[in-house]
C-alpha cells in the first residue's frame, strides 16, 4: 500500500447557521497536498477559501456544521480526539493567517511569542535551546536574530509577516496553510516573502496550501491550483496550465484580471468580470457562475456541472468546455 | 457613449478643457519625528498631470507617493517647491484651496474607511455639491446631479442606491460611490490613491475600466497612486517611479515598462509575478528611513547594479554625488541614474531613450 497523502480533503461541506438561514460556504470540495508540493486555492471574497483553510485544523467557528473528511497523514482531523488534534496543530500542521499583521500580541517581544509556541508543544526545552531555535527561525525567514527583542510595532508589515511565518515553522510542521500571506504587502516585500516560502518547501520538503485571490502569484509559486467559486471547485490542474490556458470561464476571468506587463492586448484594456458573486443562502439551480458568465447558455441552467477530468491531469466543472467556440473566443485562447 | 448629462450647462468651462494642468516643481515635504530628526517625505519631486491623461505614480510603501498626492490638493504643506494649477501658483487660503478642490478631487484609499458610515449614498455624493454650491448654478435639481454622478460611476439605476448605507454595499460599489462623490463636482482632475488594492481580482478590472472611460468620455485627467505595475500597464499613459521622496524614472508607460533604465524600476518590474522573461531581482530590505537619506544616489545602498560590480566605473559618483531632480516635463523618458548617464555619454547606442 502506498503512503497516504500529506493532506487529503474529501467531499468537504461547511455550512454556517446564520440568522437568515443556512449559509453553505463550502459545498463538496476535494483537494490533495503532497509533501514538497505547493497547492494554490484561488477565488474571490466569499468563495469559501478561508473557511476551507480554517476547517483543515478544525478552527471553524461554532456555528459551522462540517461533513466530509480532512485526512492528515491518513488520519481524519474532523473526528480526532482533542488530545490528538492538539498534537497535530502547530507540530503537524500550522496556519499563517490573513491579516497576520494584527495577529501578533502588541505587548510581548516577538522572541517571547515564538518561544510560547515552542514551550507549549515541545515541553522541557532548555532556555538556551529555545533561544538558539528562535535565532535559527528568524534567520530562515531572513530576519536579523537581534529582532527577537523587538516589539511588533517596531517592525514593518513585511517583517511582521515573516515573524508569523517563523512562528508557523517553530514546531517543524509537515504542512503549512498560508491564507493570503502577501495581501497588503508591497510588490518587493511580497517577492521577499514568497521566496522565503518557496525556499522552505524546497529545502525542508513541507507541503503547503496557499490561498490567494491573485492567480498570478499562485501561478508563480504553486505546483497545482484549485479555483473555487461559490463554495465549489470549478477548476483544478497544473498551475501554469490553469493560469495560461484556463478551461473554466471563471478561471479565465481571474487569470485576465492581472495583466502581463508588456502584453499589447492588455494595454488600455483592463479585464473585469461584471456582477457580484451569488449569495450562498439563495443559490439558484444550475451553474452558480452562469449569471456572470460570458459563455452561459441554456445548457448551463438545469443542473450544477460536475467536475470532469481532462487530459494532462486537469479538471473543470463547465458543460460548455467541449463545445465549439466562436472565432473570437478561439483567437483569445490561441493568444493565451 | 459620452455621458452628456454630467457636463455642465450654460457658459461654464467644460470638463473637457485640455489645458488644465497641475504641476509640482521641486516639492519638499518634511515631517518632524519624535527623535528630533526630520523625515524628508518628499525631497525634490516634480510631476505634471494634465486633463485627458492617466498618470501612474508607482513605488514601494514609504516612497512618498501618497504624500505627493496629498500635497497636490493642498492637504500637506511643502517646505519648499511650488504647485501650479493652470499655470498659477497654488493659493493656500481657505477660499483658494476650496476653489482648487472644485477642479481637483482626491479619491482616498480604503473605501469603507473613507465613507461616513452614517451617511446614505445620496448624502455622501451630495456633500460636494452642497459645499461648492453647485446646484443653484447648474439649473438642475440636486437629485438629478447626484443621479448623474452615480450613473457616470457605473452605478445603475442610481435611484436604487440613494438610501443605502456603506455597510450594505459590496467593495466595488463602495469604490464607485467614492468616485461618484468626486465626479459630482465636475472636476478636471481625479487623484486616486490605490483605487483597487483592496478589491477582488474580478472587480479590479471593472474599476480600472471606469477610470479609462472617464478619461475618454469626460476628458478627465487621472493620477493613480499605486504599487501595482500591472495596473499602470492596464491604464496609464505615463508613469513616474518614486523612490525615497523623488521621482527616479518617468516617461510614457510603454517605454518605461518595456525598456526600464533605472535599476530600481528594473527590479520592481522583475518581481511582478509571471514575468517569465526576467530573472527576479529581489532587493534586500525595505526603503531606508527618510530621516537618513543616503548620500549620492539615494538608491545606492540597495542598488543591484552597484552590488554586482556593473556600476564600478561610476561607483564613486553613486556613493558621493547627488543626482539632479528629474523635471516634471510630461514628454520624453527620463531617468536619474549615474550608470545610465555614463552609458549614454560613452556609448549612445547602448541606451535607447
Amino acid at each position: 500500500m502506498t503512503d497516504p497523502s500529506l493532506l487529503e480533503i474529501r467531499d468537504l461541506h461547511v455550512t454556517y447557521a446564520t440568522g437568515e438561514g443556512a449559509l453553505p460556504a463550502v459545498r463538496g470540495v476535494d483537494l490533495t497536498v503532497d509533501r514538497g508540493q505547493i497547492v494554490g486555492v484561488a477565488g474571490e471574497s466569499g468563495c469559501g477559501k478561508s473557511t476551507l483553510a480554517s476547517t483543515i485544523l478544525r478552527l471553524q467557528p461554532v456555528n459551522a456544521t462540517v461533513t466530509g473528511e480532512v485526512r492528515f497523514n491518513g488520519r481524519d482531523i474532523l473526528t480526532m480526539k482533542w488530545g490528538e488534534l492538539r498534537a497535530v496543530r502547530w507540530a503537524g500542521a500550522s496556519i499563517v493567517f490573513q491579516g497576520a499583521l494584527h495577529s501578533l500580541n502588541p505587548v510581548h517581544r516577538i522572541g517571547a511569542q515564538i518561544a510560547e509556541a515552542l514551550h507549549v508543544h515541545s515541553s522541557g526545552l532548555g532556555e538556551t535551546t529555545v533561544t538558539g531555535r528562535i535565532d535559527e527561525l528568524l534567520g530562515q525567514v531572513g530576519l536579523d536574530p537581534e529582532r527577537a527583542r523587538a516589539y511588533p510595532h517596531q517592525l514593518s508589515g513585511g517583517q511582521k509577516q515573516r515573524v508569523m511565518i517563523a512562528m508557523a515553522l517553530a514546531c517543524d510542521p509537515e504542512l503549512v496553510v498560508a491564507d493570503e500571506p502577501t495581501t497588503a504587502l508591497d510588490v518587493m516585500v511580497q517577492a521577499q516573502v514568497l521566496s522565503v516560502l518557496s525556499d522552505l518547501v524546497r529545502d525542508r520538503g513541507v507541503g503547503m496550501l496557499m490561498i490567494s485571490h491573485d492567480l498570478s502569484v499562485l501561478a508563480d509559486l504553486c505546483d497545482r491550483i484549485t479555483v473555487m467559486y461559490a463554495g465549489r471547485v470549478v477548476e483544478e490542474g497544473p498551475a501554469a496550465k490553469v493560469f495560461a490556458d484556463p478551461l473554466h470561464p471563471y478561471a479565465g476571468a481571474l487569470s485576465a484580471a492581472f495583466p502581463r506587463v508588456g502584453d499589447p492586448a492588455a494595454r488600455f484594456a483592463p479585464a473585469g468580470l461584471p456582477g457580484d458573486p451569488p449569495d450562498p443562502r439563495h443559490l439558484a439551480g444550475g451553474c452558480s457562475f452562469a449569471p456572470r458568465c460570458p459563455r452561459a447558455a441554456d445548457v448551463c441552467l438545469p443542473a450544477e456541472p460536475e467536475l470532469v477530468t481532462y487530459a494532462e491531469g486537469r479538471a473543470a466543472a463547465c458543460v460548455r468546455i467541449g463545445e465549439p467556440r466562436s472565432p473570437a473566443e478561439r483567437s483569445r485562447d490561441h493568444h493565451a | 457613449m459620452p455621458d452628456a448629462s454630467l457636463r455642465p450647462s450654460g457658459a461654464e468651462t467644460t470638463t473637457t478643457d485640455r489645458t488644465a494642468e497641475l504641476s509640482a516643481t521641486g516639492l519638499r515635504v518634511e515631517f518632524p519625528t519624535r527623535s528630533g530628526r526630520v523625515a524628508r517625505a518628499l525631497d525634490g519631486a516634480d510631476l505634471t498631470v494634465r486633463a485627458g491623461e492617466v498618470v501612474a505614480l508607482v513605488g514601494e510603501s514609504g516612497s512618498g507617493k501618497t504624500t505627493l498626492a496629498r500635497s497636490l490638493v493642498g492637504l500637506t504643506r511643502p517646505v519648499a517647491g511650488e504647485i501650479r494649477w493652470e499655470g498659477r501658483p497654488m493659493d493656500r487660503s481657505t477660499r483658494g484651496l476650496k476653489a482648487l478642490r472644485r477642479h481637483v478631487q482626491l479619491v482616498l484609499q480604503d473605501p469603507l474607511g473613507a465613507l461616513n458610515p452614517r451617511h446614505t449614498v445620496y448624502e455622501s455624493v451630495a456633500e460636494g455639491l452642497r459645499i461648492h454650491k453647485l446646484v443653484a448654478r447648474s439649473g438642475r435639481t440636486e437629485t438629478e446631479l447626484v443621479a448623474a454622478a452615480l450613473s457616470s460611476a457605473g452605478l445603475r439605476p442610481p435611484e436604487s442606491l440613494f438610501l443605502r448605507y456603506p455597510h450594505e454595499l459590496s467593495g466595488g460599489q463602495r469604490q464607485r460611490v467614492l468616485i461618484a462623490g468626486a465626479l459630482a463636482v465636475q472636476p478636471q482632475l481625479l487623484i486616486a490613491d490605490e483605487p483597487v488594492s483592496s478589491l477582488d481580482a474580478s472587480i479590479r478590472g471593472e474599476i480600472l475600466a471606469l477610470l479609462l472611460k472617464l478619461r475618454d468620455e469626460l476628458g478627465l485627467g487621472v493620477l493613480v497612486v499605486t504599487h501595482d505595475l500591472g495596473l499602470a500597464w492596464n491604464i496609464a499613459d505615463r508613469i513616474a517611479v518614486m523612490y525615497l521622496g523623488r521621482v527616479v524614472e518617468a516617461g510614457p508607460t510603454e517605454e518605461v515598462l518595456t525598456d526600464p533604465q533605472h535599476p530600481y524600476t528594473q527590479a520592481l518590474l522583475s518581481v511582478v509575478p509571471e514575468m517569465d522573461r526576467l530573472e527576479p531581482i529581489v532587493l534586500r530590505g525595505e526603503i531606508p528611513d527618510p530621516t537618513r537619506i543616503p548620500s549620492g544616489c539615494r538608491f545606492h545602498p540597495r542598488c543591484p547594479a552597484l552590488a554586482s560590480g556593473e556600476a564600478d566605473p561610476v561607483a564613486d559618483a553613486c556613493r558621493g554625488t547627488s543626482l539632479p531632480v528629474l523635471s516634471g516635463d510630461p514628454n520624453g523618458h527620463r531617468c536619474a541614474c549615474h550608470l545610465v548617464d555614463w552609458r549614454l555619454s560613452t556609448d549612445p547606442e547602448e541606451v535607447s531613450s
